[in-house]
């Protein structure tokens, strides 16, 4: 029973972790209308800035302080990332409107490939470290309730704890602010949207942007996870489960997939696994979130798909 | 001036109906053929087969399934890689496990396993529709990797993973040199070619394309969806299934299942895209771009002269693989073949502009 709720609990906030990364496809299909295949290389991308700058501040100016030089390099990478969303917006995005969903689609692929090169051109290929002070050890718990506890890793615990403070902050932003409206009304219907006066080009390069930083939050927990390398940009294989479960348009379903995703893959490499040979994390999470699409077609918390004639 | 089809009247439906109703047409793909199959064996070099002509000729054979599939019937899969897979595999294992077995039959075996898994896999676009069904073919990539890597049976228990094929022969005759090999191709991509061009000329295409165009409208006017999507996986993945195995048995020789991951399901996808949706001839332009373009960047810095080492190289290569893609998408999303139409209609009225 301790095992299983180890197993639970990892799985859970291994789930906090990919939906993270699933919460940048989300942000981005909501406001824009297109599947971002470039989320992988941009969460690449934002950790490699990230790692970078964190080591070339210092050195360029001088000091020695690791908190100043993260801050400065997360800032850095902020504005880093912004730019990307504007050249993205500028370049590709407008001149693919109203194109569908397939050639963007393919044009997102052409930029993830872009990215790919350019982070490892800019940046460097080797790994790198991140490091924004996450504690390495894991703690035990509950010690009186089971036998030896329950191994509790902290880093994740922090992880998760950042995806939620960013979840509250992103729906805030949405339903409080004026620029979220816009993106709302964006997401419902562009022609609309533009008749009242939102100007689209400007609000597809703030979305683009807070998917962009949403990369740059999670490529920093996953590179502080497991270091800072060309296959965190596969993460984003494992996210694309959880927002087709949660719904391509929902926040919370974005949150929701990843909690179902990450304890079913967990449980299922433990339970299941070995029984048929082990290893089926990678294609698990893909069966679930199908057959779940089987009796909810549009995910969880999806906008119904209305078929008109 | 030469284009002018005024003149040429057809006398039968037949006549009517043929691929190529224009005299300077057949001419032109009587011309492409000879040279295919008559010059470029006598003058291609070694080098040139292996590493342009054969790779092109398969691949475009699986653009041709993936287009069937994506441009005709309108379902997006991003899990071509794990079909070829499949068709590769059960190539091998009929042509390992059983003395003597044809090559031909070895590769149709291939191509029906691929179908069955093809319709299995397809199954779920019953239901789910658009992004979440390309999503959700991912989960036959992801399955068919991992089934290829732990169940030791389909390499006939091979300790490494990693299995190859000997000697290939036709009824008899060895196919060693790249020329025969180059032939085999030829002649299954022309039989396989023009069997795709008259199913998406015939009914159950314009099936395809109705459900493509409006799937509901079309289930309103009689056509069975459940018949129609299934129709266009199974052939879809049976050609993509002998494309898999000829690339595994001529191209490759020995593999290991990464040979068929999902970066190989991208460039199928890419293909299509860039030659065009719907388009039998984009097929082939498709794949003549992908196969040609990273040998051309290979050489551009060689050309200027500029010393770029290899990872910097490969970097830019990324680079201007993935601008290109943006830029042909931005130019012309309907691709290579949307060209060549444009080019043909204007070269019926040259020299004059309309």
């Amino acid at each position: 029973m301790g095992f299983f709720l180890e197993t639970l609990f990892g799985g859970l906030m291994a789930g906090m972790l990919y939906s993270l990364v699933a919460l940048g496809f989300v942000l981005i299909f909501k406001a824009s209308g297109v599947f971002n295949f470039a989320q992988g290389a941009m969460v690449l991308f934002a950790a490699l800035s990230m790692a970078r700058f964190s080591e070339w501040i210092p050195q360029w100016l001088g000091f020695d302080n690791l908190i100043l030089a993260n801050i400065l390099a997360f800032a850095v990478s902020v504005s880093l990332m912004v730019v990307v969303a504007w050249l993205i917006e500028r370049l590709a995005l407008r001149k693919l409107v109203n194109q569908d969903g397939i050639t963007l689609l393919m044009a997102t692929l052409g930029i993830s490939y872009f990215m790919d090169g350019a982070g490892q051109l800019l940046f460097g290929s080797a790994t790198y470290k991140i490091d924004v002070g996450m504690p390495k050890e894991p703690m035990i718990v509950l010690e009186n309730l089971f036998d030896g506890g329950l191994l509790l890793s902290k880093e994740d615990l922090y992880a998760a704890a950042a995806a939620a403070v960013l979840v509250t902050l992103l729906s805030l932003f949405f339903q409080k602010t004026k620029t979220g409206r816009a993106l709302r009304a964006v997401a419902d219907d562009h022609q609309a949207a533009q008749s009242i006066g939102i100007a689209l080009s400007r609000i597809w390069i703030i979305v683009w942007s807070m998917g962009g930083i949403v990369a740059l939050v999670a490529g920093v927990i996953w590179g502080s996870k497991l270091g800072v390398q060309f296959s965190i940009s596969l993460v984003a294989l494992k996210a694309f489960p959880v927002v087709i479960l949660g719904g391509l348009t929902s926040v919370p379903g974005a949150v929701l997939g990843g909690l179902i995703i990450g304890v079913g893959e967990k449980l299922s490499e433990i339970y299941i696994g070995p029984m048929i040979g082990g290893g089926i994390e990678n294609w698990f999470a893909y069966v679930l979130a199908l057959a779940f699409l089987l009796v909810r077609p549009q995910g969880l918390f999806g906008d119904k798909i209305i078929d008109r004639v | 001036m030469f284009y002018r089809e005024n003149g040429q009247f057809k006398s039968t439906y037949r006549d009517d109906q043929q691929i190529f109703p224009i005299l300077q047409d057949r001419i032109a793909i009587g011309m492409l053929l000879l040279v295919a199959m008559v010059a470029v064996p006598l003058l291609a070099s070694d080098y040139m087969f292996r590493a342009v002509f054969i790779p092109f000729l398969i691949l475009s054979l699986a653009a041709i399934g993936l287009n069937i599939l994506v441009g005709y019937c309108g379902q997006i899969s991003l899990g071509s890689g794990a079909f070829m897979a499949v068709g590769a595999y059960a190539a091998f294992n009929l042509q390992a496990r059983f003395d003597g077995m044809p090559l031909i039959v070895s590769l149709i075996g291939g191509g029906l396993c691929a179908m069955v898994a093809g319709v299995i896999f397809g199954l779920p676009s019953l239901r789910i529709r658009g992004l979440y069904l390309a999503v959700a073919t991912l989960a036959a990539q992801f399955f068919i990797d991992w089934f290829t890597n732990h169940v030791k049976w389909v390499t006939n228990d091979s300790p490494s993973g990693s299995v190859s094929v000997g000697d290939l022969n036709f009824f008899g005759l060895a196919l060693n040199t790249s020329v025969e090999k180059y032939l085999l191709c030829l002649v299954i991509v022309l039989v396989v070619g023009i069997l795709a061009k008259n199913l998406v000329r015939g009914a159950i295409g314009r099936e395809w394309m109705a459900i493509r165009d409006m799937d509901v409208a079309a289930a309103v006017i009689g056509i069975r969806p459940v018949y129609a999507k299934l129709s266009a996986f199974a052939v879809s993945s049976f050609i993509v299934g002998v494309a898999g195995a000829l690339w595994a048995f001529v191209h490759l020789g020995a593999w290991e299942p990464a040979a068929f991951g999902i970066d190989k399901s991208f460039q199928l996808l890419f293909m299509v895209i860039i030659g065009g949706l719907g388009s039998i001839v984009g097929s082939f332009f498709g794949a003549a771009f992908i196969v040609l373009l990273p040998l051309f960047l290979n050489q551009v810095p060689h050309w200027l002269g500029l010393p770029l080492s290899t990872a910097t190289a490969s970097q830019l290569e990324h680079m201007i693989f993935g601008a290109l893609i943006v830029f042909f998408l931005i130019v012309e999303p309907h691709g290579l073949a949307r060209l060549w139409l444009t080019g043909r209609q204007k070269l019926r009225l040259w020299p004059f502009p309309h």
